[in-house]
């Protein structure tokens, strides 16, 4: 197996390691941070960042120091920094470990994060579910400021950085970054309508970044070992650095892997999770969590980048690669991921509230042996008036199981379909949903 | 009443923001450790902390599923039925424990000792099926693990099989 020098996973692979200040210290923590506070000029930090070419971990990809510089520069009131650790997305499981086994590397992050953009104040939003997270990350919070690296004054620099944890109560939604700001300002989780952009108008209508728990880890790296050395890793110049693959479904070794961006499905799968499962052969690969279209077979060769995988026809997303075997429905699975968004849609936008009801009762009615052929129609038409019609992305991700598998497996819809009417059970009536 | 009795809590929390209402989530999450649940009495209380209305309360207490309008049983059992899990055998497990309670998701049990949910990913995906009961996740769950685990609760109200903290995979000759 090709074996990759881990960055973000390489102290909590060092058998013994805790996690603890005097651990991360032990490994060279918070060295990056003494090296920029009031040593680099905070815009050079962020041309630092630029220059690495780091891009958003938390599904959107967007470079992480070109955001930073979106903060208007003139602007002399609070600014804000919003670690988002909401991570929900179904097949995504790698800012938990992140978390709870180095969590003084994403704080260190966090810090930087602050130190390059102004801001004096961060809250890191976690799902409410991460609990045993939260505690670690209280005890890792009071830690760093018994020992001076958050709080007043940090390091006698005369900055200041405080921080929170803030946890969030059961919403997949309040992982969109708007939405995480309606939550934390004691609201329900709405996203809002974009511009303006939380970079000018974003917590209590002040500058703001947020930022993935993932994309915070790199930052120490990126100062320690230079913006060079970031971007010869991966696939530069667009897809630079490593990914923390989480891999799940039909393989043998599931699990979180580090490896340079640009491997392919293959690669990752057979030789880092070990293959598949049984003698099944593959037979679907969702290559960036929930949100992102099915790969079939035939792309197995793709690579793990972002250009890669959007010319394919999906996207990175959150870095969720999930394996199914041969004998999966595709119907099924897709059915199984409607739900999922059914039941998280927020309300707020019609086609979206509207749509995945409805996609929902569908998808069960060909589900259950009593659909029509013109419900295929109808998938695909609901589909069409959902995307690009929502506030949010939400809406694009909720219609791409649905229509990445009618466009690879229509036929399993038709056969279904096929024995509904040979059977004489195909009906108008919709099964009822209920959240 | 909360105020009465966390204070320095209280105080300690809205002093984190700029602006109260940012508590809110906090509170409702303090309000349903005290009572298993967040009233209506908690609710009134929360709003008056806050300096907003109850409704604006209710209403956000109803956007979030974590937290309980009504009184559910000692032990929430939540299993995640998301696709991931749903690949590796969550739904027989499911089938499983509803035999074993008794009961279907959304019930309790009659002695209250437990509530059945079925819920959306829990970011264990790699190690499903899995379940969270109360504030502690249980993954690799198999028949044999949920009854002990059930056993285990019902004797100790705690499980030594729960999850320490996460790393997948498992590091050679080390124990997650
Ligand atoms: C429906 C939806 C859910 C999202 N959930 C998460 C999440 O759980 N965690 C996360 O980091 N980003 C999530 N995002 C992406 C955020 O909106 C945002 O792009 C990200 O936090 C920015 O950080 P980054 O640039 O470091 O990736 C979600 C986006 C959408 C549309
Ligand atoms: S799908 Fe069950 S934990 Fe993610």
């Amino acid at each position: 197996m090709p074996s990759y020098e881990p960055i973000l996973t390489k102290n909590m692979l060092t058998p013994g390691y805790t996690g603890s200040l005097v651990d991360y210290e032990r490994a060279g923590g918070y060295q990056a941070l003494r090296k920029v506070l009031g040593k680099i000029a905070p815009d050079d930090v962020t041309a630092m960042v630029i220059k690495s070419g780091l891009r958003g971990r938390g599904g959107a990809g967007f470079p992480t120091g070109v955001k930073w510089g979106f903060l208007p520069k003139d602007y002399t009131g609070p600014r804000y920094l919003c670690c988002n650790a909401d991570e929900s997305e179904p097949g995504t499981f790698k800012d938990r470990q992140l978390i709870e086994r180095d969590p003084h590397q994403m704080l260190e992050g966090m810090a930087i994060t602050c130190y390059a953009i102004g801001a004096e104040t961060a809250y890191i939003y976690i799902r409410g579910e991460f609990v045993l997270g939260a505690k670690i990350l209280e005890k890792a919070l009071a830690e760093a400021r018994a020992a001076g690296y958050i709080g007043r004054n940090i390091l006698g620099t005369g900055i200041n950085i405080e921080m929170w944890l803030h946890r969030g109560a059961g919403a997949y939604i309040c992982g969109e970054e708007t939405a995480l700001l309606e939550s934390l300002e004691g609201k329900r989780g709405l996203p809002r309508v974009k511009p303006p952009f939380p970079a000018t108008h974003g917590l209590y209508n002040k500058p703001t970044v947020v930022n993935n728990v993932e994309t915070l880890a790199n930052l120490p790296y990126i100062v320690n070992r230079g913006p060079e050395w970031f971007a010869s890793i991966g696939s530069p110049p667009k897809s630079t650095g490593t990914r923390i693959f989480c891999v799940s479904g039909h393989v043998k070794r599931p699990g979180n892997y580090e490896v340079p961006m640009g491997i392919t499905c293959r690669e990752l799968i057979f030789e880092h999770a070990g293959g598949m499962r049984s003698d099944k052969p593959l037979k679907a690969i969702i290559p960036g969590g929930a949100s992102a279209a099915f790969f079939t077979d035939q792309h197995l060769d793709v690579k793990l980048d972002f250009e890669s995988v959007a010319q394919a026809g999906s996207m990175l997303g959150s870095g969720g690669v999930t394996i199914m075997e041969e004998g999966t429905s595709m119907v099924w699975a897709a059915l199984r991921l409607m739900e999922f968004f059914y039941h998280e849609s927020c309300g707020k936008c019609t086609p979206c509230r509207e749509g995945t009801s409805w996609l929902v009762q569908t998808m069960r009615r060909i589900w259950t042996r009593r659909g029509r052929l013109e419900d295929l129609e109808t998938l695909t038409d609901l589909c069409q008036n959902i995307a690009g019609r929502t506030v949010c992305a939400f809406g694009d991700a909720a219609i791409a199981p649905i229509t990445s598998t009618l466009k690879h497996w229509r036929h399993e819809y038709e056969e279904l379909i096929r024995t509904a009417e040979a059977a004489g059970s195909a009906e108008l009536v919709m099964p009822a949903t209920r959240h | 009443m909360l105020q009465e009795k966390y204070k320095t809590e209280i105080d300690e929390i809205l002093s984190r923001y700029p602006v109260r209402r940012s508590a809110m989530l906090p509170l409702l999450t303090m309000a349903q450790r005290e009572e298993g649940y967040v009233s209506e009495a908690a609710m009134k209380e929360i709003a008056s902390i806050l300096r907003v209305t109850p409704p604006q309360v209710y209403e956000t207490v109803t956007f979030y599923t974590m937290l309980n309008l009504k009184p559910i049983g000692t032990f929430h059992i939540q299993v995640c039925k998301s696709l991931m899990c749903a690949l590796v055998g969550s739904d027989s497990l499911l089938v499983w424990l509803q035999a074993r309670l008794g009961i279907k998701p959304g019930e309790t049990t009659p002695d209250r000792l437990f509530t059945l949910s079925t819920v959306e990913c829990l970011a264990s995906c790699g190690t499903g099926p899995m379940m969270q009961v109360n504030d502690d996740y249980y993954e690799r769950l198999t028949e044999e693990k949920v009854d002990r685990i059930l056993a285990d609760l019902k004797r100790d109200g705690t499980s030594p099989l729960k999850s320490g903290p996460f790393i997948l995979p498992e590091p050679e000759g080390a124990h997650g």
